[in-house]
């Protein structure tokens, strides 16, 4: 990035020149400063743009195509993608339209993150500041189950829960985040021994307040910065898993749709209906990379030394 | 080093025993089992089934008998394929899975190095910033997606390589499958040689080799590689358990015969004894490969050995 310093400079007075409106020499807050490094970085406004577009397509998107994703249409079996049959993604071989097929596995794999992303990192944020917080030997113990958590092939794990949970795929993902929040917990931990250190939890000691209000209260909302950016890459991390599993014949399942299920189908047509695995598998590439940037974004973002 | 040896396996014990553990009793606790049928069972003949297998025991002393039969080596009957054993199964397809890891873990290593050092030692060409590029599609894009696109390019559209199945396994058969597991850890490792060769070569150390009138071909083989390397070998230890791991989704995707497709279809089946008995093999083998690079590290960093 330093390459393009100067650019960079161009870019921040062209973007945050509104910031000026503000009066002077009022203080900004951590999470104000980032923001207005956010918005100067090129690469990841653009990809933060690309990415809400296909969350308002997956969530408005359904209502609108004319078609809906299970009924299939009985003139079209196998149908390529064209403009005057109103099928633009063309249909599978089951006659069904592929764009609200689409839509609609996009939706289930967004949910299914955020169910998951969600649940690590409630769990995370919370199990590495009571650790950090507590210190001693509650720390090491509480760190010991981290590491060993760590050593254990992930993926299998996820398809044992997967075998013990069946069919229901919301809570599956719940249990997926309950997997996924270690790195998580890792970060606020370290960021939580440092923070307790400060004169502001002290103060809040000092009068009186009990430890976990202090947790809560205190400590918590300092930890915005590594939340968010770990957060951002958690998303992209379960969306791949969710498609893996669903893939493999364990995740979301017919009449539902994902991402992942419909990639699998696609793959099984290839060489005769190609489109079935491109348009879904474009999606969830051009999701992904958007989702990327937007975490490189947002380190870059809060933690500046680090570029 | 062999006092290094016996504290390493010394520590992943408690680790293998708790992941045991867990898997035996998740799987124990799913609702459903290995011989639900279409067609339900006859009570006597479930009865006498359970009896066989000692599945009416009760749970804890199943895991008693189920750990000390693993302490013999003996990962117990199969509950779905009867005449095959766990261990035979797993001994049938373990060739493949090996031939195909461990030709996806060479062109990790050579490729991942061999292009991160390209890109430290022409930083910022055009070439560079090409390697980057695919590095970061590799590390984005799942590998259930590249498969099929380049079974479609290179199997259907070119017809110039078999798009499935072992063949005589030949590198005809392999290339694909072994592209694709390899490709995210070419993707990862190249950064980390990159990153790290780049350090190296500001160092002091290569200052001097360089004012003495070596070469810059010696200099960066003889002088800077080795110490560059630490990184990337620290790298290798996890990237052995995600070729493992990976390997389990492109065996499903080419159709290849190793212990991947017994893990899938036993999940699928719920054969608790194939599942259990899998996942402590893959285990097993991650630890193993584990240790493995940890004793190249030890040659590499003379630090490690002495602590």
């Amino acid at each position: 990035m330093t390459l393009y310093a100067g650019k960079r400079e161009a870019l921040e007075d062209a973007f945050i020149g509104r910031d000026d409106e503000m009066p002077r020499g009022k203080p900004r807050s951590v999470t104000r400063d980032a923001l207005r490094r956010f918005r100067a970085n090129k690469a990841a406004m653009t990809a933060l743009v690309v990415f809400v577009l296909i969350v308002l397509a997956a969530i408005v998107g359904p209502y609108l195509v004319p078609y809906d994703y299970e009924t299939p249409d009985w003139e079209a079996f196998t149908a390529p993608p064209s403009i005057e049959s109103g099928h633009y993604f063309g249909t599978d071989q089951n006659g069904r339209d592929l764009l609200a097929r689409t839509l609609y596995g996009t939706r289930v794999s967004l949910l299914v993150a955020l169910i998951a992303t969600t649940v690590s990192v409630i769990v995370g944020v919370l199990y590495g500041a009571v650790s950090g917080f507590a210190g001693g030997r509650i720390d090491s113990a509480m760190m010991r189950f981290v590491d060993v958590m760590y050593a254990l092939p992930y993926i299998l794990f996820v398809i044992l829960l997967m075998v013990m949970f069946g069919r229901n795929v919301f809570l599956l993902f719940a249990a997926i985040g309950l997997l996924e929040w270690l790195t998580m917990a890792r970060i606020v931990r370290g960021q939580t021994l440092s923070l307790k250190e400060k004169e502001f939890v002290e103060a809040a000691r000092a009068a009186g307040v009990s430890s976990f209000a202090i947790i809560l209260r205190h400590i918590v909302p300092n930890l915005v910065g590594p939340v968010v950016i770990y957060a951002s890459l958690t998303i992209p991390e379960i969306v791949i898993t969710e498609s893996f599993l669903s893939y493999l014949g364990f995740g979301v399942q017919e009449p539902l749709t994902s991402l992942g299920t419909l990639i699998s189908e696609g793959t099984g047509a290839i060489g005769s209906a190609d489109w079935l695995l491109l348009f879904p598998g474009g999606v969830l590439v051009t999701m992904l990379l958007a989702l990327a940037f937007i975490g490189d974004g947002l380190r870059d973002a809060f933690d500046p030394k680090d570029r | 080093m062999l006092t290094f040896v016996l504290k390493r396996l010394a520590s992943t014990i408690p680790v293998i025993l708790i992941a045991i553990t867990a898997c035996f009793f998740i799987l124990r606790l799913a609702p459903g089992g290995p011989f639900d049928q279409e067609r339900a069972l006859p009570p006597e003949v479930l009865a006498n089934l359970r009896a066989y297998y000692h599945l009416d025991d009760s749970l804890i002393v199943q895991y008693f008998r189920y750990l000390g039969r693993l302490a013999q080596l003996d990962l117990g009957p199969s509950f779905v394929t009867k005449d095959f054993t766990v261990a035979r199964q797993i001994g049938i397809g373990l060739p493949y899975t090996l031939i195909l890891g461990g030709s996806a873990f060479l062109l990790a290593i050579v490729g991942g190095i061999a292009a991160g050092i390209y890109g430290a030692l022409y930083q910022n060409r055009s070439a560079d910033y090409a390697i980057a590029a695919i590095a970061m599609t590799g590390l984005v894009v799942p590998n259930f997606l590249v498969a099929p696109i380049l079974q479609l390019v290179f199997g259907v559209k070119l017809s110039w390589l078999p798009v499935g199945g072992w063949g005589d396994g030949s590198p005809r058969f392999l290339f694909l499958p072994v592209l694709v597991l390899a490709l995210p850890h070419i993707a990862r490792i190249s950064r980390l040689m990159r990153g790290s060769l780049i350090e190296t070569m500001n160092a002091n150390f290569i200052k001097t080799a360089t004012a003495k009138g070596i070469g810059r071909r010696r200099v960066v083989l003889k002088h800077a590689l080795r110490p560059a390397l630490t990184p990337v070998v620290s790298y290798l230890g996890p990237a052995a358990g995600y070729l493992l791991t990976g390997s389990i989704v492109v065996e499903q995707i080419f159709g290849l015969p190793g212990i991947g497709r017994y893990f899938i279809n036993a999940a699928l089946n719920r054969d608790y004894g194939m599942v259990l008995g899998t996942v402590i093999f893959y285990m097993a083998l991650i630890v193993l490969l584990n240790l493995l690079v940890d004793l190249a590290y030890a040659w590499l960093d003379p630090k490690v050995r002495q602590r």
